[in-house]
């Protein structure tokens, strides 16, 4: 089955001062759908990944060459601003990083700022579907008005997407979302994900090949900048061409 | 002489030192491990418990041996001149000393002679005796750890009781001394209050400051020491200060953390905290001789009469120099806020105002916060910007462009004054006191905001 390409990028090179991080990368990420980056540390990917939304523009010594386009668009032509991309292609770190502000207002800080609420009632329903969405609400629903810094770390990477979600973003980027979770908290981000994948093009960057294979339906294997092979998830894991990509997914370098 | 024997019981302990040491080795042929102790806490224990004797030996005989001669040549003075009062007495004697160190007297009779001579013959005795008291004690002490010297003698836990006992000493008198001074604030406050019949309402509430010009008999008259007029000196000085100081303050750290390259900002910060390390009497004169002619001209081109000494321009100067402590403060604080909330920020699209403004800024609140709260400390507490640029008036104003005068202001003119000390120094130590009790209070609350504060990200 053939999908619309949300993200297409050709002949990325990505330079943080001399050291060379990303050697032109070429990938077509799939809309409504999963994409997962994989690869070992400081093989690129998070770099990459940074580059769809440009949070790498708030790094003075990172430059970008070649082309990003989303829906056909360069994101790093002089028209584009970033503030304005970055509210259409959301982002979700590694580390849960709720603001030291009540749960409610995390929610809604988005919203506010992008003027998606016309009154507080809208902005309530926003900051509930979200949570609801986020599979967060029951637990928060009674302590909305406590500070997000009071949550297990799973509830807060849980309400950091719920945070992503609340601005109605077009992507989502995963950076290693699940990495500071434990399992219980790794299997409910999982799922929804795989919810997410019905309104979101999501791309995922994971240390876990078991996560990768669960969650997308795309896999690109990163190696030393470059990526080596890219393609549907269940042929990368059973039947990978690149013998690179054999040996990291059976764990023999990395 | 006395320092010279203080230098020699170190000596002496130190050979002790290295005696100990080379005892413990020879005692056990050289095999540490039969030690108890390692030869080098032998060594120390011999070290300090001679030099610890012989110092306290020293200190103990040197003032009790004069503190006697002393009252037995009172005791002679007064046997042969009945007449004299005890406060002449006394003079005879500090004269004889005069004399007999060829200083100078205020008299030269016949019994300050024959008493200097006296005072010569016994301070030889007592300086030599004194001397050989500190060295038998450093020798006594020494050659007595050196005999308890055994394979099983426990001189490590001994030696390290003795430090430990000498560290808490140190730690001792530092909080005495802060007691001490809190205290002899406390007991002239109440002095004071005494003076006035306990009409503290006076004090507190009281608008008019003038407390030299009621003394009668040593008797301050409680009308005249009302202190609300310095405390709303000080008031408004520290309003104006922290007006000009937190706006600027605040802004350039928010500048120089988020938005100046890093060159500019490795240049630019070390410039800004300069200010701090000016002395403060040079912002006094600057306000003095330079802001408050010119908030002068300019008030009289538009119309205004300004006084030459008014609180606005000792407020402007202040809030200049309280600067660097809100910037750097700030700019510390900012910068701990960690770049993940930012990203966290950018990634949904928030530009970078509304991330320093409802990110950034909100997070370090509370340091900001302690950090303001310090710099109002400085402001209340500071003296010399406000003896120069304020005035000495003690006018109960709303104007800043009038003299006003402040708290410390006044302190200082009570003590310099020529007034006698017993009466000033009443209302002087009520004032500080009352400072005191100001800044403590302002430096608990930063305390405990800043300590909320790493509670948040630890």
């Amino acid at each position: 089955m053939s999908k619309d390409i949300k993200i297409s990028a050709k002949g990325v090179d990505v330079f943080y001062g001399d050291t060379h991080a990303i050697k032109n990368v070429n990938v077509d990420i799939e809309d409504k759908a999963v994409t997962a980056f994989i690869g070992p540390s400081g093989c690129g990917k998070s770099t990459f990944l940074r580059c769809i939304n440009r949070m790498n523009d708030t790094i003075d010594i990172c430059r970008v060459t070649g082309d990003i386009l989303l829906e056909n668009e360069d994101i790093y032509a002089k028209s584009v601003d970033p503030v304005q991309l970055r509210a259409r292609v959301g982002m979700v770190f590694q580390k849960p990083n709720p603001f030291p502000k009540s749960i409610y207002d995390n929610v809604a800080y988005g919203p506010t700022i992008h003027g998606l609420a016309k009154n507080k009632s809208e902005l309530d329903e926003i900051v509930e579907q979200s949570l609801r969405r986020a599979a967060i609400w029951d637990e928060v629903k009674d302590r909305l008005h406590q500070p997000g810094t009071g949550l297990s770390g799973g509830q807060q990477q849980r309400l950091c997407i719920g945070r992503a979600i609340a601005t109605a973003p077009e992507v989502l980027l995963m950076d290693e979302p699940c990495s500071a979770l434990d399992p219980i908290a790794t299997a409910q981000v999982e799922e929804l994900i795989d919810e997410l994948r019905a309104s979101y093009t999501v791309v995922i960057v994971t240390h876990s090949m078991q996560q990768a294979a669960r969650v997308s339906q795309k896999t690109a294997f990163f190696h030393l900048g470059e990526v080596v092979e890219y393609g549907d998830t269940d042929k990368i894991f059973t039947n990978p061409e690149d013998s690179r990509t054999e040996s990291y997914i059976t764990g023999r370098i990395g | 002489m006395l320092t010279l024997t203080f230098f020699a019981v170190l000596a002496l302990a130190l050979a002790f030192f290295l005696a100990g040491r080379s005892r413990a080795l020879s005692i056990v042929g050289g095999e540490v491990r039969n030690l108890h102790s390692r030869p080098n806490f032998h060594g120390t224990l011999a070290l300090l418990l001679s030099a610890i004797s012989g110092i306290t030996v020293l200190l103990l005989v040197g003032m009790l041996w004069s503190a006697w001669i002393e009252s037995s040549l009172l005791a002679q003075i007064s046997a042969s001149h009945p007449d004299l009062s005890a406060i002449e007495a006394e003079l005879v004697l500090s004269d004889a000393y005069a004399i007999a160190n060829s200083g100078i007297a205020s008299k030269t009779d016949e019994l300050r002679i024959a008493m200097s001579q006296q005072v010569t013959r016994t301070s030889a005795l007592h300086q030599w005796g004194t001397i050989a008291a500190a060295l038998i004690a450093t020798l006594m002490a020494g050659a007595w750890a050196l005999g308890k010297i055994s394979p099983d003698w426990r001189a490590r836990n001994r030696s390290e009781t003795i430090i430990r006992r000498i560290l808490m000493l140190t730690a001792v008198i530092a909080v005495l001394t802060t007691v001490g001074i809190v205290m002899s604030l406390i007991f002239e406050t109440i002095n004071f209050f005494n003076n006035i019949d306990w009409q503290i309402h006076k004090f507190l509430f009281g608008t008019t400051w003038s407390p030299l010009s009621g003394v009668q008999a040593g008797k301050l008259d409680p009308d005249k020491v009302g202190a609300i007029p310095l405390f709303a000196g000080t008031l408004m000085i520290t309003v104006i200060a922290m007006l000009v100081a937190v706006p600027i303050g605040l802004l350039s750290a928010v500048y120089l953390s988020d938005f100046a390259s890093p060159k500019l900002r490795a240049w630019a910060k070390p410039m800004l905290e300069l200010l701090a390390g000016i002395p403060t009497v040079v912002y006094g004169f600057f306000a003095a001789i330079t802001l408050a002619p010119f908030i002068r001209n300019s008030g009289e081109s538009i119309g205004l009469t300004i006084a030459s000494e008014s609180a606005l321009a000792a407020g402007i100067v202040m809030g200049i120099m309280i600067i660097p402590f809100i910037s750097s403060l700030s700019d510390d604080v900012i910068n701990a806020v960690p770049q993940s909330l930012r990203d966290g920020s950018y990634g949904l699209g928030a530009t970078k105002a509304e991330t320093i403004r409802q990110v950034v800024l909100p997070a370090a609140l509370p340091g900001i916060v302690s950090a303001v709260l310090l710099g109002i400390s400085r402001a209340v507490g500071e003296t010399m910007i406000v003896v120069m640029a304020a005035g000495q008036g003690a006018n109960l104003t709303a104007n800043p462009l009038e003299a006003v005068t402040t708290v410390t202001v006044q302190i200082v003119m009570l003590i310099t004054g020529d007034t006698e000390a017993s009466t000033a120094a009443g209302p002087a130590f009520t004032l500080g006191f009352t400072l005191f009790c100001v800044t403590l209070l302002m430096n608990i609350a930063a305390q405990r905001v800043v300590r909320k504060y790493r509670e948040l990200y630890d």
